[in-house]
């Protein structure tokens, strides 16, 4: 018998808010333990929640970039549970009326293009962090009730590369969208990632097993691919998928069970007495439709079809947000499109993929780029040149045209010097000169590379090639 | 509907609850409890169909609060707090995933 | 003993204003009250005996600089529920055992705005859960009119205290009569405001969606008094009402007249097994009202029977929320154990009362799988309908007149077993909560035995200043309110 996977993702992403989700206090990675602490995060007693306007509309914004209908009425749940990172024992949620309904993502999978449909976004907060030392465990809550939307995707894909493609496409559109900076390093965006499987041509879904909290999205692929082999062998024997909640092992790339379906939670949700239900407008949510940014999708199209750029190049530059702002930022200077497109494809990834900073730390600015560009069309400095400034730049800073009258870069495209270099040239070479007039106009390129050398790089390359021909045409 | 409500399991609930309760408690709690319950049920006696729940005394909507910073609590008055610290954290006794 | 204990608000803020005392004389005159009679009352958990005296100095100085307030330099005791900063919090319970409120709560930032003492912090049910404040397990208050008695509850320290002149006034906390019952049980002043009209930020909470802070008084204009210190909106509630809040004490007048006034009399107050002395004092002051020119017209709220489970399941549900916090790991009491889990069973057992338990265990039950619609979600339902009840009745009166307790107040120990009959004795205080109105409880008679008798007077939402209008006619033509008890 065939079998197939069926994957269904929750997503939580924390949103780029300045305060928490319910209270006024900051959120800073890495601060010292419970510094950005106070009542309400920290389950005071008499502490009252205020929900962040900012929060509720990066989730509709969000919603948006999904295509999501935005509930006009949504209200708050309290969901119970005991555990040492959740300081009330109950975190703040929305249950049965989120903030955002359905939506989709169109996804590229290996050259295919689908599409995962949405069962919702929900806005929440988030737990505190737990390390665990020799016989302890210890809590740091700072980064309780930040904010937290939860993104639940249907049981829609099948295997580990839909899983991954939507995640990455879901990163990129909440990084265009300035929803949240989505580092899983910082555990900006972390996943809980159901699996099930059932003969294929079976209606219903297999037992769902759920693999829970999962930042790093190689850990999501391997736990995809290690439970789709597990469950597909337990049904090859003959077995039976328990509906369980399983962790991952990372050191051994395996899952393992963690809560069965007998001892799960009972959440005892009800409504939120201490917050006040949401009511948004249509007004409300087409003004935050016009705010939206621009998508990668939409980005991509502009550059093939405004800036004239391939395929290609308008792929690689808008796969991240960092470099396609820069790219936009460039071309408020330049409208050499391909020069800017080609520096950034090629100097600058070549050179930052060597460095472990960003292309917005570059000592390389927009600026400077549309500066080099300007000097290289302007013909002051060749191509080769132009690439040697930005390499300066990149590693010691500097301004353009200084570094160019420095490094005595200046093109020479005037007449009497290249003639006499290639007058040189041509006395000190007879052999290609000959091949060439036996009609080998390849043996023209040795010629200029002499002319080149002689000029040390300066002369412009275009104005060799004519005075060169120009003079070996005559002889014939 | 009421009329299907089977007894208490006190025990798991009062597990839910995390508490631990003694057996001359549990005992106690389930027949005063069940008493309760049994006099709750008269609110079976009424027809509430279309009748919207009643969450808040005073229905008002969207209050919010501005994205602004404000003041933490001092690091030691929570530290303070805490039944027991080491290196600014809270210590708990080692959390096994149940 | 200058004797300044025993006078009002008003009274001690028109002193003041002349001279006649300091807020210092007046600290001191109470600190010996308590000194004399507390050890018989029980009212109090902790008197900040020293930083009562300084803040009345303060607020001498600086009344002599010109500020002026009707509450500069009252001592006021408060409900240990409320946080005040720097001080224990303890909510008559164990398991806040070394919690130290590291803020104010809002009203307590209100009363110290306009220059109140705060004089120390009165013994309660534990979390509010009770009736007659046996439940604290910090210790027995006692009715000050027979010490064999209770004072009520569950702000039976806050009514105990006033009554006993060992407070000019009082804050307590009412989800379903606890401080209108304490005030009908003990003999003073006791007001319910609106939900939404108070901020409840730092109120430890029992029910959120029932909890209101009150005043506790010696008489009516007092609690107008304190009314207009503590409402209004707070940007750290969301539960707050952003209304405009009257001078409430302006329009109180020396005009006791009730003409035009509709009184309503909801026949389903009058239940079976209501003490005769009670149901008297009671028609007897509805009569008095009439003599006063209102008309008195027969009102019902038919779905009131229901109040009591309906008040059960959704106050308990909310509080098997609430009380979740309290699980040994940021503050209070901690009892170890192996993981967080025994930590937690073991610290709550220890932590918790029987009654905190019993509510705890009821409303997690109520919201559990498979009872969630047949318990919690079908007394919502209910609740609207008792929503619905009021709203109609107040399209034809001014305001409802009512018993606020079935009996005055019974022996310590009597009801301890029953913990069904000690709720059911919440039948005419919980509809109130429910709808989320508001209502005031004031002396209007004392039973054969001596004990005071409560009339509750039921306002609409937001129409505190009617009852208070009511209750002011009421008190200035009788006497009930000028009795004290002797101790
Ligand atoms: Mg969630
Ligand atoms: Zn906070």
């Amino acid at each position: 018998m065939k079998y197939e996977a069926t994957i269904g993702l929750e997503t939580h992403i924390m949103q780029k808010t300045a305060s928490k989700m319910f209270c006024a206090c900051e959120y800073e990675y890495g601060a010292a333990p419970n510094t950005h602490v106070c009542p309400v995060c920290l389950g005071y007693p008499g502490a009252l929640p205020m929900m962040n306007e900012k929060a509720i509309e990066l989730c509709c914004k969000a919603g948006l970039l999904l295509d999501c209908e935005i509930n006009s009425h949504s209200k708050w749940d309290r969901k119970n549970y005991f555990y040492p990172d959740m300081a009330k024992n109950y975190q703040i949620t929305q249950a049965d009326e989120p903030l955002c309904l359905g939506g989709h993502l169109e996804v590229d999978v290996n050259g295919e293009l689908k599409t995962f449909t949405l069962e919702r976004i929900h806005q929440e907060e988030n737990a505190a962090k737990n390390t665990h030392v020799a016989g302890a465990s210890l809590v740091d809550y700072n980064r309780a009730g930040t904010a937290l939307m939860e993104i639940v995707s249907n049981p829609c894909m099948h295997s580990s590369e839909d899983a991954l493609a939507y995640l990455a496409s879901l990163k990129q559109i909440m990084e265009y969208g300035e929803i949240s900076d989505c580092n899983p390093e910082k555990g900006q965006i972390r996943s809980d990632v159901n699996v099930s499987v059932r003969p294929v041509g079976q209606k219903e879904l297999g037992s769902k097993v759920e693999i829970k909290n999962m930042n790093s999205f190689a850990f999501i692929q391997q736990a995809i691919e290690y439970e789709i082999d597990r469950q597909t062998s337990l049904l090859e024997s003959g077995g039976a998928i328990v509906q369980e909640t399983r962790g991952f092992d990372s050191d051994r790339g395996e899952t393992f069970s963690q809560r069965t379906k007998e001892n799960a939670h009972d959440y005892r949700y009800f409504p939120e007495p201490d917050l006040m239900p949401v009511k948004i407008s249509t007004e409300q949510v087409e003004l935050w439709r016009s705010e939206l940014p621009e998508l990668p999708v939409q980005r991509r199209t502009r550059y093939v079809n405004e800036l004239g750029l391939p395929e290609y190049d308008a792929g690689v530059l808008t796969a991240d947000k960092a470099t396609s702002d820069w790219f936009e930022r460039a071309m408020q200077h330049t409208k050499n499109a391909k020069a800017a497109s080609n520096f950034v494809m090629g100097e600058m990834m070549r050179l930052l993929s060597e460095q472990d900073f960003s292309i917005s730390e570059s000592k390389v600015t927009p600026e400077k780029l549309a500066e080099i560009i300007a000097l290289i069309d302007a013909k002051t400095i060749s191509t080769g040149a132009g690439k040697q400034v930005f390499e300066i730049i990149f590693n010691e800073g500097g301004e353009p045209k200084k570094i160019v009258e420095e490094k005595g870069m200046t093109q020479v495209s005037d007449d009497s010097a290249l003639e006499s270099w290639a007058d040189d040239a041509i006395a000190a070479n007879p052999r290609p000169v000959e091949e060439y007039k036996a009609g080998n106009t390849a043996s023209i390129n040795f010629l200029m590379g002499q002319v080149m050398k002689a000029s040390r790089g300066k002369a412009n390359p275009g104005a060799v090639m004519q005075v060169l021909k120009k003079k070996l045409d005559a002889f014939c | 509907m009421l009329g299907e409500k089977e007894g208490m399991d006190i025990n798991y609930v009062a597990h839910l609850a995390r508490i631990d309760l003694t057996e001359e408690e549990t005992t106690l709690f389930q027949g005063q409890l069940e008493q309760v319950l049994h006099y709750v049920e008269q609110l079976d006696e009424i027809d509430v169909s279309g009748v919207e729940p009643t969450a808040h005394a005073f229905p008002v909507y969207n209050i919010l609060r501005k994205d602004e910073m404000g003041q933490s609590l001092g690091h030691s008055a929570v530290i303070a707090n805490a039944p027991a610290a080491s290196d600014g954290e809270i210590r708990v006794p080692k959390i096994i995933d149940q | 003993m200058d004797d300044l204990h025993k006078l009002t608000i008003t009274e001690l803020s028109e002193k003041l204003a002349a001279g006649g005392c300091t807020s210092v004389g007046i600290v001191k005159d109470v600190l010996a009250v308590i000194d004399a009679n507390d050890g018989k009352v029980g009212a109090y958990l902790t008197v900040d005996r020293d930083s009562a005296l300084e803040q009345a100095r303060a607020a001498d100085v600086a009344r002599a600089a010109g500020v002026t307030s009707p509450l500069l330099g009252i001592p006021i005791a408060i409900k240990d529920l409320l946080n005040v900063k720097g001080q224990p919090c303890t909510c008559s319970s164990k398991i806040l055992e070394g919690y130290i409120a590291p803020y104010d709560a809002t009203v307590i930032a209100k009363l110290r705005e306009v220059g109140a003492v705060l004089l120390g912090r009165v013994n309660m049910d534990e979390f509010a859960m009770g009736s007659s404040t046996e439940n604290s397990a910090l210790g027995k208050t006692h009715n000050p009119w027979n010490l064999g008695h209770v004072p009520g509850g569950s702000s039976g320290g806050s009514a105990a205290c006033v009554v006993a002149d060992e407070a000019i006034a009082s804050l307590g906390s009412d989800t379903g009569g606890s401080i209108r019952q304490p005030a009908a049980f003990c003999g003073c002043v006791g007001v319910k405001p609106t939900y939404g009209r108070v901020s409840r930020y730092g109120l430890t909470a029992f029910a959120s969606s029932l909890d209101q802070i009150g005043p506790l008084t010696k008489t009516v204009k007092d609690s107008a008094i304190l009314l207009e210190t503590l409402c209004g909106h707070d940007k750290l509630d969301s539960s707050s009402i952003e209304m405009d809040v009257p001078t409430f004490s302006e329009n109180l007048t020396s005009d006791t007249s009730l003409v035009g006034m509709k009184l309503g009399l909801p026949k389903e107050y009058f239940v079976k097994g209501m003490d005769s002395e009670v149901e008297k004092a009671v028609r007897d002051a509805v009569e008095h009202c009439k003599s006063l020119g209102a008309e008195i017209i027969d009102v019902s709220l038919p779905h009131s029977k229901y109040a009591i489970a309906v008040y059960y399941i959704i106050a308990t549900a909310e509080a098997s929320a609430n009380l979740a916090r309290f699980d040994g790991i940021r503050y209070g009491l901690r009892i170890d154990g192996k993981d967080p889990l025994e930590l937690y069973k073991k610290t709550r057992a220890a932590g918790f009362g029987s009654e905190v338990k019993r509510r705890i265990i009821l409303g997690t039950y109520v919201l559990s799988s498979g009872y969630y619609d047949a318990y919690y979600k079908r007394a919502q339902k209910v609740r609207t309908l008792i929503r619905n009840d009021f709203t109609e009745v107040f399209k034809q009166c001014d305001a409802i007149l009512a018993p606020v307790t079935p009996t005055p107040a019974y022996k310590l120990g009597e009801k301890t077993n029953d913990p069904l009959e000690m709720y059911l004795d919440d039948i005419l205080t919980t509809p109130t909560n429910l709808a989320g109105n508001c209502a005031l409880s004031l002396p209007c008679g004392f039973s054969s035995g001596g004990l005071p008798i409560g009339l509750q007077i039921i306002g609409d939402s937001f129409d505190e200043q009617t009852i208070l209008k009511v209750g002011h006619a009421y008190e200035q033509t009788t006497k009930w309110h000028k009795q004290k008890p002797e101790l």
